[in-house]
């Protein structure tokens, strides 16, 4: 029939309408973000980087909305944050504040540091999730002398924030390569130069930088993976109560001509 | 006072307590028959007329999740993203109810665009039903205010620049324009006073008129019946009917269309329910990314995009450009000759419009292309009022128009996809040509069908629906 092949069409059309805007994050410059590992469900992974997470970004870092007993849900027990997280508050039922006063802060970074409780949700783009932006930030630091902190980084570019895991890592030069491109030279990122060495080797430090990303991540939404396993007791349910509606709508159709 | 039923002493308890009912409440069993098991809906509805019985889902949906989110949300600029947030987390279940209702905005208008395309291609703003389709228009609109001004109370970045920037947009309006932009926002940028207003708008005054509107539709359609894929008129005087005066192409809404419209809800749900468990930011587009940093009165994002669903609007408004003005003179002044040179009126008429037409020119000279930006955003959805005047085709039904009608709907949906992708990009030189072209189709879509709709010969329309047994 006629009309059913305009009705394609149109679903067709809508099809090919909903690909092109799938398309509208695919392009924007700079460097391409890396793949973050996704640890959400590696209780050890997401502990260590609730370690690293205290120890390093909270002294500056606000999670305002994230709740220190929250810890729970990733293997600790309440008296194991007591005794090795609870830095700046003393009950378990607060929220994790910095301990910096942020006045001082936005004296000495010239801006007050974000909070971090769902910077992993804020940061998706282009380049893909927020966790895959956090963890190439975190391992694109550079020393620059030009700057009032002395470091620079390759995703954010004249960043307030100092590269406070360099022990860590150690300090890295990037690599240019100068190419030609419309008869201008321009600078090619080709990759790192180390040039002291940290406490870790470069594979732990992105083993504990992607630690660190997958404890932002679930800091973002804690309820992310229980929301999937919910979802899939749900769509279960619906399927068999489709498969019912199906056959009641058809049995009372049957007889009608 | 109706009749006094009574029934035996040996009826059931069920009886009994009906009938105690009946006798005290006959009005609502009386809408039960008028509107649910007798009302003869067509035989013959397809899949595209699911969509109407889900919007009310949704709208139900809406409304349940918005008590419980409005129980722990605080309408306070210092206060309203923590709360967001607080559902989020610590609020037993809060994320779902909260992804319920976010996914229910986008569903709702997936689900009325929809619809509107529904009774766009069957005719069913057609007489005698151009009531049901202006009610409906007005829902869209309501739906429209409703989520705008939903979207500002999280309180993210997107939130407070969507916002600005449109409320700036009513400060183009000529004389009134500051003022009335200060009126909304109750302040001289967004601000709390803002968050205050539209979160009383959005909870109460626009639901409101929304359900109102929403009575209004359903009971025009009932008194004058649906339409169906064919454009036939079911209960006419010529159409067929059985002994008891039922229409023989019709069938009660109870039970078969309820059957039927559990079986849609259930697939429905099965998308819904998929989007808010494993993708409820929908890649960015449900849940912009930048709505999850606080507003920042002091720091403006590089690009500002309101949600996917205002977006078609949002390419009209930015299509009108300085340059754009000339090409819409141009339409206004052929326009007024055409008419002048080919329509049979007196001469008096032709002279008016030929002064309005000046007026009109006149005022597109002196007034910045922003307002009329504005104009065209806003006239995108009102033109679609008038749709049933426009409309000059002696068939309903898309399956009796020419052929060709078929491929200029296809353009006008893809059109209005292209506008709505470009409306999420950044600007740009070639996005703004596309869009400018686009918003030239769309309305001239609109305001020539008086002339297209006639052109061409219709297939026979049958006398009864195209029914086959399932």
């Amino acid at each position: 029939m006629k009309t059913m092949g305009f009705s394609k069409k149109i679903v067709l059309g809508l099809m090919l309408a909903f690909g092109l805007t799938l398309g509208v994050h695919a392009s924007e410059g700079g460097l391409a973000w890396d793949k973050a590992p996704n640890k959400t469900n590696d209780m050890g992974a997401l502990q260590n980087g609730a370690k690293l997470f205290v120890n390093y970004c909270l002294n500056c870092h606000s999670a305002a909305f994230m709740r220190f007993n929250r810890l729970r849900d990733i293997g600790l027990t309440e008296q194991q944050i007591k005794d090795n997280l609870l830095f700046t508050t003393e009950k378990v039922g607060e929220t994790m504040k910095a301990a910096i006063d942020p006045r001082q802060a936005k004296e000495w970074f010239g801006a007050n540091p974000p909070d971090l409780t769902v910077i992993a949700r804020s940061r998706a783009g282009s380049g893909g999730s927020g966790a895959d932006y956090l963890y190439t930030y975190m391992r694109t630091f550079y020393p620059d002398a030009e700057k009032p902190t002395g470091w620079n980084n390759l995703v954010f570019p004249n960043v307030g924030m100092p590269h406070v895991l360099w022990e860590l890592q150690g300090t890295r030069k990037p690599v240019y390569d100068i190419k030609e491109e419309h008869g201008h030279e321009v600078q090619v990122f080709k990759g790192w130069e180390q040039a002291t060495p940290g406490s870790m080797t470069p594979l732990q430090y992105d083993q504990a930088v992607g630690d660190l990303v997958s404890y932002l991540q679930w800091m973002g939404e804690p309820a992310q993976n229980d929301r999937v396993r919910v979802g899939v007791w749900v769509l279960l349910f619906l399927s068999l109560f489709t498969v019912i509606t199906w056959r009641l709508n058809a049995a009372f159709w049957k007889d009608v001509k | 006072m109706a009749e006094f039923h009574e029934v035996s002493p040996n009826a059931s308890a069920g009886e009994k307590l009906t009938n105690w009912f009946e006798n005290r409440l006959p009005t609502a069993f009386e809408a039960y028959r008028v509107h649910m098991s007798e009302y003869y809906a067509p035989k013959n509805f397809n899949f595209w007329y699911i969509f109407g019985s889900l919007a009310m889902l949704v709208l139900v949906i809406q409304i349940v999740t918005g008590i419980f989110l409005v129980m722990h949300y605080k309408p306070d600029a210092a206060l309203a993203f923590a709360s967001v947030e607080y559902i989020m987390r610590d609020v037993p279940w809060g994320w779902l109810v909260r992804y319920m209702h976010s996914t229910g905005a986008s569903a709702f208008f997936v689900v009325v665009y929809l619809h509107m395309f529904r009774g766009l291609i069957y005719g069913s703003y057609r007489k005698p039903r151009e009531l049901v389709w202006i009610f409906g228009c007005a829902i869209f609109l309501c739906l429209m205010a409703e989520a705008f001004m939903g979207y500002l109370l999280p309180w993210g970045q997107m939130s407070y620049w969507g916002a600005q920037v449109i409320v700036n947009l009513f400060a183009a309006i000529p004389f009134i324009g500051p003022d009335l932009a200060l009126l909304i926002r109750g302040d001289f940028v967004v601000g709390d006073a803002t968050l205050n207003r539209f979160f009383s708008f959005h909870v109460i005054a626009v639901p409101l008129v929304l359900l109102g509107l929403v009575v209004a539709h359903l009971m025009a359609l009932h008194d004058v019946g649906s339409n169906n894929p064919d454009g036939v008129e079911i209960k006419g005087p010529k159409a067929p009917k059985d002994g008891k005066g039922h229409p023989l192409d019709g069938i009660p809404f109870h039970p078969y269309y309820t059957v039927h419209d559990i079986f849609g809800v259930s697939v429905f749900l099965m998308v819904f329910t998929a989007i808010i468990f494993f993708a409820p930011e929908m890649g960015g587009y449900f849940l912009e990314y930048n709505n999850f940093i606080p507003a920042d009165p002091f720091k403006t994002p590089l690009h500002i995009a309101p949600v996917w669903y205002f977006t078609p609007f949002y390419s009209m408004l930015r299509a009108v450009t300085d340059e754009m003005m000339y090409a819409l003179i141009a339409c206004v002044l052929a326009g007024a000759l055409f008419a002048v040179a080919k329509m049979k009126m007196a001469s008096v008429f032709k002279g008016a419009i030929l002064v309005v037409a000046a007026v009109v020119v006149a005022m597109m000279l002196a007034i910045d292309a922003k307002f009329w930006g504005v104009v065209a955003m806003g006239g995108g959805v009102v033109i679609l009022f008038f749709l049933p005047w426009l409309d000059n085709s002696p068939v309903k039904s898309i399956r009796y128009r020419p052929s060709w009608h078929k491929y200029l709907y296809a353009i006008f949906v893809l059109n209005f996809l292209v506008l709505g992708y470009l409306g999420m990009l950044p600007p740009s030189t070639i996005g703004g040509r596309v869009s400018q072209a686009g918003t030239l189709f769309y309305f001239g879509f609109f305001l020539l069908m008086p002339w297209w709709s006639r052109i061409g010969t219709p297939k026979q329309v049958p006398d009864r629906v195209i029914f086959a047994a399932h």
